[in-house]
């Protein structure tokens, strides 16, 4: 699903976010990514889902190499690979029915089809009742679901989460989290990164990658049961 | 169909900016329109004017009719030339008598013929300018028994000249009003860009095609464009129609071009909104 093979990423003047990083999720994992503030978790995230490129080495992301994927074709990644943020990033003014709406619209789903989808979609996350609320006037913890709803909308194989808890508090962060591990349970990889060791804990049986001014220092499944070399 | 309703979503959400870049693109078609109006006024004039361009070769008296039979086929040879008339000094004499009647008397008093004979040499629709006229004349004048070949010249030299100067008149005005109706299309999508971000960085997140996040700016500036030629076309109409009631007649343009000036503006929209599209749509 997702494979980083010897993957760099240097900013102009900043010098390396990112320096020689290998990983590879499998399909259906559930993985954190952890580190301290600045160690490159949303780098991460940002090559995975292709709005940046790395300097160095290749992503693979469901079946899509960095190295060869071109700028008009992003798109397709974007359909297979949902993604979440810690600012929910949903488009004020609108109904919490209406932005996940407009995800189906912009992709081309047949109209008739979009009210009821996008309606079961709210169903699924668990904000049926709010449907028609504007999301401005949701909790954090509900414009949250919204997100998800709105990334789970292209039925992708991958959901990337970065620090999505970062802005709720614990009864938030605990459906938010029940909702990733339903969803995972039904087949879909998801990879998250938060900085919330506490959280981490709480799931023993998730993968954990941890990177350490950008490199990856630890990662559950090799510390577990090291390949042979 | 969602980026036409997002095109006219955009015309009322924001009319006055939609109206003022229509509004350029119709001042800037509206100049055109009235040089073209004026191009073709004068085109009909010259037409009428330029048919008879033609080239009168006068022969010596002494010529022979087997020197001129060669000349006229020589003539006529020529790729440029329709046709090729001889006239006679008995038909010069009868024609004279004919167009200008208040001499008349004085011909038919004469005793010997005082008028050359010539030849007549009319041009092909479309190679009636400056240089094919010199050319058959100069070839005209290598004849010894030809006494002169004239087609009024300068006269000629000036009919082209006018038509020149309206023609770089109008591409120079033309264009000038074109580039200021561009950057005002290309600022007033940048607004609209910059006012649905947010949506636009939405679709760019979950997969919208880079097409279908552009077809309604490009539509937007196609729709703003065709406006400004029906703007256009309504203005030059008017003056038209005022020209035509308070000073002279005047004809309408065919509406071949009429179509292609309103065709112009939607297709001009929409290639401004291009232009305008690639660079901002990137950096959201
Ligand atoms: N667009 C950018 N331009 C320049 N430098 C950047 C850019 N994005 C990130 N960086 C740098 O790369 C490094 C890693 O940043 P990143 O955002 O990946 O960290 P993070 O692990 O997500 O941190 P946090 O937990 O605070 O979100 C930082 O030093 C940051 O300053
Ligand atoms: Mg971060």
């Amino acid at each position: 699903m997702i494979k980083l093979t010897h993957v760099s990423k240097e900013y102009p003047r900043r010098g390396y976010a990112l320096r020689d990083v290998s990983f590879h999720l499998k399909k259906g994992e559930f993985a954190f990514l952890t580190g301290h503030s600045g160690s490159g978790k949303s780098t991460t995230m940002r090559l995975v889902h292709m709005s940046d490129r790395p300097t160095d080495g290749e992503v693979r992301v469901v079946g899509y190499s960095s190295e060869k994927v071109t700028q008009r074709h992003i798109w397709k990644i974007r359909r297979r690979v949902g993604f979440v943020f810690q600012d929910f990033r949903l488009l004020p003014g609108r109904t919490a029915l209406e932005n996940v709406a407009f995800v189906l619209e912009v992709t081309g789903t047949p109209r008739s089809a979009i009210v009821p989808k996008a309606q079961r979609l709210l169903t699924q996350v668990g904000l049926s009742p709010k449907s028609g609320a504007y999301v401005n006037e949701l909790s954090g913890g509900e414009q949250q679901r919204v997100a998800i709803a709105r990334a789970l909308a292209n039925e992708p194989y991958v959901l990337l989460a970065d620090e999505p808890t970062g802005n709720l508090d614990d009864r938030a962060t605990r459906g938010v989290m029940d909702l990733f591990w339903d969803i995972n349970a039904k087949g879909m990889a998801v990879l998250m990164a938060t900085h919330d060791l506490e959280l981490i804990k709480r799931y023993p049986h998730a993968r954990v990658f941890e990177l350490d001014h950008g490199e990856l220092v630890y990662d559950s499944a090799e510390a577990e049961a090291p390949v042979e070399a | 169909m969602y980026a036409l309703r997002e095109a006219i979503a955009a015309f009322r959400r924001a009319p006055v900016l939609t109206g003022l870049s229509s509004a350029m693109v119709g001042l800037a078609l509206y100049v055109v329109g009235l040089f073209g109006l004026a191009a073709y006024n004068l085109q009909l004039a010259l037409s009428s004017v330029e048919e008879r361009v033609e080239v009168a070769v006068y022969l010596r008296d002494d010529a022979r009719q087997s020197e001129i039979d060669l000349l006229l086929t020589e003539l006529a040879a020529i790729p440029e030339v329709r046709s090729v008339r001889f006239i006679s000094k008995r038909d010069a004499m009868a024609r004279a008598q004919v167009e200008l009647p208040e001499f008349g008397e004085l011909f038919s008093d004469l005793e010997v013929n005082p008028l050359p004979q010539s030849l007549e040499v009319e041009l092909r629709p479309g190679s009636r300018n400056p240089e094919v006229v010199e050319r058959v004349s100069q070839s005209a004048l290598l004849y010894p028994f030809v006494e002169d070949a004239r087609y009024g010249r300068e006269w000629v030299d000036k009919l082209f000249t006018l038509r020149r100067i309206g023609a770089a008149t109008t591409a120079v005005l033309g264009s000038a009003f074109a580039l200021v109706a561009a950057l005002i299309i290309g600022t007033a999508l940048r607004i609209a860009i910059f006012a649905r971000r947010e949506e636009i960085y939405v679709m760019r997140l979950v997969g919208a095609t880079n097409g279908f996040i552009r077809r309604p700016f490009l539509l937007e500036g196609a729709m703003a464009g065709l406006l400004g030629g029906a703007i256009a076309w309504a203005l030059t109409y008017a003056t038209y129609r005022g020209v035509y009631a308070y000073l002279f007649e005047v004809a309408w343009m065919p509406d071949g071009w009429v179509a292609l000036g309103m065709l112009a503006g939607g297709l001009f929209g929409a290639f401004s909104s291009t232009l305008a599209i690639r660079r901002h749509l990137e950096a959201i």
